[in-house]
C-alpha cells in the first residue's frame, strides 16, 4: 500500500482516531438526518454542542502540538493549524454546500457514519457525494481547457 | 419564561449526547493530529477515492495518490466506529425516512460545494475553527446560514422529512 512509507503505526493510528471519530458521529446522533434537518430548521440547538465540543478538543490538540510538543511523532512534521488560502471558491463552495446540506441534512462524515448505524437509505446520499464530487473535477479540466484556449496566441 | 423553560425550547432532547458526541469527533481527530500532524477531514476521501477509478488530472494530484490509502482506512474506521456505538449502546438500527431525492439531490450538492470550498463539517467546522482560521469562519457561516435557509424553504413547501 503506498501509505507515504509511514507504515503499520500510522495506520493503526487512523483506525483509532476514525473509530473515534464515528463512535462520537453516532453517539451525537449527528448521524441521523432528521437530527441535522431538525436543527437546520431551528428546532433543536443541540448540534452546537457537537462541533463545539468537537473544536474545543481539536483547539486543545492544535494547541499542544503547535506549542508544546512541535514535532509530530510518526511523521517528523512539524505541527501546523488549518489555514486554507481564501479565494472566490471558498464562498461558492460554502454557498453550494450549504444549500446540499439544507437540502438533505447530511454532511460528508456524518453520511459515512450514517451507513454504520445500519442506514442503508443513506447510500442515496453517499452515491450523491461521489457524484458531486466527479462532476466539480470534470468542471475544472473543462474551465482549465478553455483558459488554455483563450490564453493562446495567435488561434 | 424561566432559565429552564427557555432551555427546554432550544435543547428539547438535551444536550449531554450532543456535547459527549462531539467531544468524540473532536478526539478522533486529535489522536490522529497528534500522531501524525494531519488534520483528517471526510470531504477529501472523496475525490482521493476517485482517483482509483479516474485518469481526470484533478484526481490524480500527488498528494491525492499518497494519502488515499489511509483515508479509505479513515472512512471504513467511521462506518465501524459507528457501527459499535449503535448496536452496542442503542442494539437498534437507524433507518431515514428523509426522501430520496433530497438524500441523493443534497448529496451531490453536498459533494460539489465541499470539494470547491476545500473542505466540509469537519475540515472547515472542526480543523479549521479549531485553528482559528478566517477562511474556514467565512466558510463556515456561510455554510451553515445557506443550510438554515434551504432547510426552513423545503420545509415551509410542505416536504416532510
Amino acid at each position: 500500500m503506498s501509505d507515504d512509507g509511514r507504515g503499520l503505526l500510522f495506520m493503526a493510528l487512523v483506525v483509532a482516531g476514525g473509530l473515534l471519530h464515528g463512535f462520537g458521529l453516532a453517539y451525537s446522533r449527528m448521524a441521523r438526518p432528521e437530527i441535522v434537518l431538525d436543527f437546520l430548521q431551528l428546532e433543536d440547538f443541540g448540534l452546537l454542542f457537537v462541533m463545539g465540543g468537537a473544536a474545543l478538543v481539536t483547539g486543545l490538540a492544535i494547541q499542544l502540538g503547535t506549542r508544546i510538543i512541535k514535532t509530530a511523532p510518526l511523521t517528523g512534521t512539524r505541527y501546523t493549524g488549518r489555514e486554507k488560502g481564501f479565494d472566490r471558491n471558498v464562498i461558492i463552495g460554502g454557498v453550494v454546500f450549504g444549500a446540499g446540506w439544507g437540502l438533505s441534512g447530511v454532511c460528508p462524515g456524518a453520511g459515512y457514519a450514517s451507513l454504520g448505524i445500519g442506514n442503508y437509505r443513506i447510500l442515496w446520499a453517499v452515491a450523491g457525494l461521489f457524484i458531486g464530487a466527479y462532476a466539480q473535477g470534470l468542471w475544472r479540466v473543462h474551465r482549465n481547457s478553455e483558459a488554455r484556449e483563450r490564453s493562446a496566441p495567435g488561434d | 419564561m424561566s432559565a429552564l423553560s427557555i432551555a427546554v425550547t432550544l435543547f428539547p432532547r438535551g444536550i449531554d449526547h450532543y456535547l459527549v458526541g462531539g467531544l468524540f469527533v473532536g478526539l478522533g481527530i486529535s489522536v490522529i493530529y497528534l500522531g501524525t500532524g494531519i488534520l483528517a477531514g471526510n470531504s477529501t476521501f472523496l475525490e482521493t477515492t476517485l482517483s482509483y477509478a479516474s485518469d481526470l488530472p484533478r484526481f490524480q494530484r500527488e498528494k491525492y495518490v499518497t494519502s488515499r490509502d489511509w483515508r479509505v482506512v479513515f472512512a471504513v474506521s467511521i462506518v465501524a466506529g459507528a457501527a459499535i456505538y449503535e448496536f452496542a449502546f442503542t442494539a437498534d438500527a437507524f433507518v431515514t425516512e428523509v426522501q430520496w431525492w433530497r438524500l441523493l439531490g443534497g448529496g451531490i450538492l453536498v459533494g460539489i460545494g465541499t470539494r470547491i470550498g476545500k473542505g466540509c463539517t469537519s475540515g472547515h467546522g472542526v480543523s479549521g475553527v479549531a485553528s482559528l482560521s478566517r477562511t474556514s469562519i467565512v466558510n463556515v457561516a456561510l455554510f451553515i446560514g445557506v443550510a438554515v435557509a434551504t432547510a426552513l424553504i423545503v420545509a415551509v413547501l410542505g416536504v416532510t422529512p
